[in-house]
């Protein structure tokens, strides 16, 4: 519900924050000459668990810390509020939170068939901010008791049924549910609630399912997320799952009671928030976008391809609190890869171990910032495999097969094409927080892979789920803030598909400067350049491959477009896709060293010292 | 004038981002035992309870079991109810036959039998399916600390009271146990090794310093020592004790012999002395510990109860951990520092660059060694006095 205290002209503070699984992150916004800025952030830690117990007390401290740095005054005197409206001296016209404390949204999802209606579950499940623990399908390899021991053991927030299209299978629909209600699962936060269940299903069941468990679960009935097998309709079930959360979820989640009542508008879940903010960016450059929020426990990967947004989480890949699952799924030599000095692999995972028992700590030392590094391009790069296989094509649904379909055997599951995802965005602790923004930018590169002409950006201190909450109901400023604080212009990464010896010629790009002169670059093989361009300022480009390397036009096929400036400039990545590392270790620590002087990635001086 | 570059501004007052571990002389342990499911309590208000008393018993449903009855007849899921042989509510043995019929003067006959022994719980004409209810599953608590029963629960539990000692670990693995304390190192700074660990052990919890190595966890295991407490492991000593990876910390169900507890960290860490002498004070006595450990979601830390008699000043209970002050005694939790331990000096407002070139909060600490040095305020715990 939205109760806005002043008309959005009106205002002229406003307060955000997103209570984080480790951190309450606030934000404070200020409109200034006409114009909404980002002012000051602040940061404690997130008090949800015993022996607080009380989110609130997380807001008060990182809200205190905004008026230390500023010297407005925010929360009522005796520290049980947020004063709203601004009243000419102190106080914020709008406040408003996401959250993921606690775990977050938690969902278990069930469908018919594993590859249709559970998979479009899933996807609904996921867009709407959820974790999902495991997905129940009829054809899922498990045994019957199986499934209903899993669901047994299962405490989860809610469940999204769904199955069948409408006027389909029936009986079959009705054994998952049958299954569900034998299974007794109980709610995660307390046994005194009933739990909430989505049905989005096939429509002719609406009356038997409502009688199989209407009364011993919360049920709510939404159009069905796949009426037909060609389409797939997420929204209604996404709408529902964001009431119920807060109805069902957030209420009874340890001082939410209070925090409901000091916002203005409802809690969203964190990545909720990231991917409106992902969304956002797509629309305004009308540009297909990949975008990632690597956080402490999970990672959440978005993306918008040709219209159609799908998010994925990976909910035990993260930089803090799942840090040592990076390296149990990626493994420490994919780690150790990413370091150009000696570091024993011991040494390397005690550290990982350390940080996972003491999640909130931060990397002092160069050298532990760049492990930190290493982990992330994992993290990443694990986070991207795992969302190409939740943004695939519908499956059940006849695909019609080119000539180059058949040439290429198999079409590949996936939709997401790195050849045209034009932008790639990042947010999260450690992103935002990198020192130098090509820290950022190689992580993302050398995790993602971009291919052909593809723009990077980042969230400057971490606000795209505050912004993304903002934009629902004051979407002017949220973008004025985006645009002109939250979205850094990291620069352009240029990199052609294909492989070649070292030292070979792979492509020449020809700058067109803002100030009319014309830059013409070679790149070899194994090489990284980078042009310096502004952030605010484009250049035209015209890219020249060799044969055998493709930037988006085919194999050897010049490519014409533009180039974002930004903080970084523009990289022009010979190093080849996939991108390779050299076996052999000397060879490879020489390789990175190389790379990281050309976009001068650390301080040299201590680099030298750690090598 | 506030924010000019010519005064430092300091915070009276800075939380710390992780709360410190409870290291206490003397405290009141409450415990509350508390069934899964509504049962029985088996105590009464006033009771003496010991390590193993039982104080709760109760029944948890059985695991249902889905029998495709329409399908294994042959016959439509509505036409199922002609060919029950039992109703819901009806309690069946294990091949019991629950369903048939017989067609042709008894040539064809079919059958559906139970696969359990349980309760018809629902017979569905939609699916054709059956769920039978297995039989209710007896779960018990008991006490874990010695004590007196305080308070009851109906139908859920107690809650236990006792005086104690208290310690908390880091991390460990492995469930709730009890059991003699013996010290089995010199000094916090030493290795706990398997020639420390002897066959007299059994069911004890032994004490090492800075780190417990492989075979000393392999010898505890056969000898049936119950507890292992040590400032730090090696990760791939953990890894081949417990057979794998550790991903995400949420521990406590695993069995591996024996529980462990870390008080420090990952790597060979000297235990913390305040930790060291404490235990080396209660040597000889029981105690209660338990290795479970969550991170995220509701931080749960290994802990070592030492119930005793004696009359110390009671030290502060679990009232909310104050924030830093100047003056307050911390302890660094990442590198460069791991593991020293000193007072704060300041806590400077503005965000300061650090190696890694990160402009972060900070707080100027002065070690026990004399050095004054500046961490960021992210990798300090308070220690609790």
């Amino acid at each position: 519900m939205v109760v806005l205290r002043k008309p959005n002209e009106k205002m002229e503070y406003i307060l955000a924050t997103d209570v984080g699984s480790t951190t309450t992150k606030a934000r404070f916004f200020h409109k200034r000459d006409g114009e909404w800025r980002f002012w000051v952030a602040g940061e404690a830690p997130t008090t949800v668990e015993a022996p607080y117990e009380d989110v609130t007390l997380g807001v008060r401290n990182a809200v205190r810390e905004v008026e230390e740095l500023t010297g407005h005054q925010i929360l009522t005197p005796d520290g049980t509020g947020i004063i709203i409206p601004y009243d000419g001296e102190k106080g914020v016209d709008l406040y408003c939170t996401t959250s993921s404390a606690g775990g977050g949204l938690q969902m278990m999802v069930a469908g018919l068939i594993k590859t249709m209606t559970a998979e479009s579950a899933n996807r609904a499940a996921l867009g709407a901010g959820a974790i999902v623990m495991d997905v129940i399908a009829r054809d899922d390899g498990r045994r019957i008791y199986q499934k209903i021991r899993r669901i047994r053991s299962l405490r989860p927030d809610m469940i999204l049924l769904a199955g069948g299209t409408d006027g389909g299978a029936k009986a079959h629909v009705m054994e998952i549910a049958e299954l569900i209600k034998a299974a007794e699962p109980k709610a995660r936060l307390g046994i005194s609630y009933k739990l909430p269940i989505v049905y989005a299903g096939n429509k002719d069941l609406r009356p038997q399912i409502k009688e199989l468990l209407g009364k011993d679960f919360a049920l709510t009935i939404v159009d069905n997320l796949r009426p037909v097998l060609e389409i797939e309709n997420t929204e209604p079930a996404r709408r529902a799952i964001h009431e119920l959360f807060m109805e069902h979820v957030m209420s009874h989640a340890p001082g939410y009671d209070k925090l409901m009542k000091w916002t203005d508008v409802d809690i969203m879940p964190t990545p909720a928030g990231e991917g409106m903010a992902m969304q956002l960016i797509a629309k305004v450059y009308g540009k297909n976008v990949l975008g990632v929020g690597l956080g402490g426990a999970t990672t959440n990967v978005y993306s918008v391809f040709e219209g159609k947004f799908v998010r994925s989480v990976s909910a035990n890949l993260g930089m803090s609190y799942s840090i040592t699952n990076v390296m149990k799924e990626a493994g420490i030599k994919n780690i150790m890869r990413w370091l150009p000095f000696k570091l024993d692999e011991e040494e390397v995972a005690n550290r990982l171990m350390n940080k996972m028992i003491r999640p909130t700590t931060i990397p002092h030392t160069l050298e532990d910032l760049i492990v930190e590094h290493a982990v992330a391009r994992e993290a990443l790069r694990l986070g991207l495999r795992h969302h190409k296989g939740i943004a695939t094509r519908l499956k059940g649904v006849r695909v019609k097969r080119t000539i180059g379909d058949i040439f290429e055997q198999a079409l590949e599951e996936t939709y997401i094409d790195l050849m045209k995802i034009d932008i790639i965005a990042g947010t999260g602790g450690l992103l935002s927080h990198a020192p130098w923004r090509a820290q950022s930018l190689l992580i993302l590169t050398d995790a993602f892979q971009p291919e052909g002409v593809t723009w990077l950006f980042q969230d400057s201190v971490f606000m795209m789920p505050h912004l993304g909450v903002l934009s629902t109901v004051y979407p002017e400023a949220a973008w004025q803030i985006f645009d002109k604080d939250c979205l850094v212009r990291l620069g352009t990464v240029i990199a052609p598909r294909g492989l070649a010896k070292e030292g070979e010629e792979v492509m020449t790009v020809e700058m067109e400067m803002p100030d009319g002169e014309t830059i013409r670059e070679g790149v070899k093989f194994g090489e990284i350049k980078c042009i310096e361009l502004p952030e605010r300022q484009e250049a035209n480009i015209t890219i020249i491959p060799q044969r055998g390397f493709d930037v988006g036009n085919g194999s050897g096929h010049k490519v014409e477009g533009k180039a974002m400036g930004g903080v970084v400039g523009v990289i022009l990545d010979g190093r080849g896709r996939p991108l390779q590392l050299p076996e052999e270790e000397g060879l490879r620590k020489e390789l990175l060293l190389r790379w990281w002087h050309a976009l001068n990635l650390y301080p040299e001086d201590e680099l030298k010292e750690l090598v | 004038m506030k924010g000019s570059k010519f005064t430092k501004r300091v915070s009276k007052e800075a939380y710390a981002y992780t709360p410190g571990l409870k290291v206490k002389l003397a405290t009141t342990i409450y415990k509350t035992r508390r069934l899964p499911v509504p049962g029985e309590v088996l105590v009464g208000m006033g009771d003496s309870v010991s390590y193993d008393t039982i104080v709760a018993r109760a029944f948890i449903r059985g695991d249902p079991e889905v029998v495709k009855v329409s399908t294994l007849l042959g016959v439509e899921p509505e036409e199922l109810p002609e060919y029950m042989y039992k109703r819901v509510g009806d309690r069946v043995k294990k091949d019991e036959v629950i369903a048939g019929y017989t067609a042709l003067f008894g040539l064809i006959k079919k059958r559906a039998t139970s696969p359990i022994d349980g309760t018809i719980e629902s017979i569905s004409t939609a699916t054709g399916q059956i769920v039978i209810r297995g039989l209710p599953v007896p779960v018990e608590v008991d006490a874990y600390i010695p004590g007196e029963v305080v308070e009851v629960l109906p139908r859920e539990g107690v809650v236990v009271k006792t005086n104690a000692a208290f310690v908390q670990g880091i991390f460990g693995i492995g469930g709730e146990t009890h059991g003699r304390i013996r010290i089995a190192v010199d000094s916090p700074e030493e290795e706990l090794t398997a020639d420390h660990v002897t066959s007299e052990d059994k069911g004890a919890i032994l004490i090492g310093g800075s780190l417990v190595t492989l075979d000393a966890l392999r010898r505890g295991v056969e000898v049936g020592v119950s507890c292992i407490v040590a400032g730090g492991i090696h990760h791939k000593d953990l890894k081949e004790f417990m057979g794998e990876e550790i991903g995400v910390a949420i521990t406590g169900q695993e069995e591996v012999g024996l529980t462990l507890i870390i008080t420090e960290g990952f790597g060979r860490m000297r235990m913390s002395r305040r930790t060291f002498n404490l235990l080396k004070r209660f040597e000889g006595y029981m105690a209660a510990a338990n290795g479970a450990t969550q991170i995220r979601a509701g931080v749960i830390r290994p802990e070592i109860i030492i119930p005793h008699e004696e009359h110390y000043e009671e030290t502060s209970g679990d009232e909310l951990a104050a924030g830093m002050i100047p003056g307050t005694p911390i302890r660094i939790i990442r590198e460069p520092y791991f593991g020293a331990i000193g007072r704060v000096i300041s806590l400077p407002v503005e965000l300061q660059q650090i190696q890694t070139r990160s402009y972060v909060r900070v707080v100027e600490v002065e070690l026990e060694d004399g050095r004054v040095v500046i961490v960021p305020r992210a990798n300090v715990e308070i220690i609790e006095e």
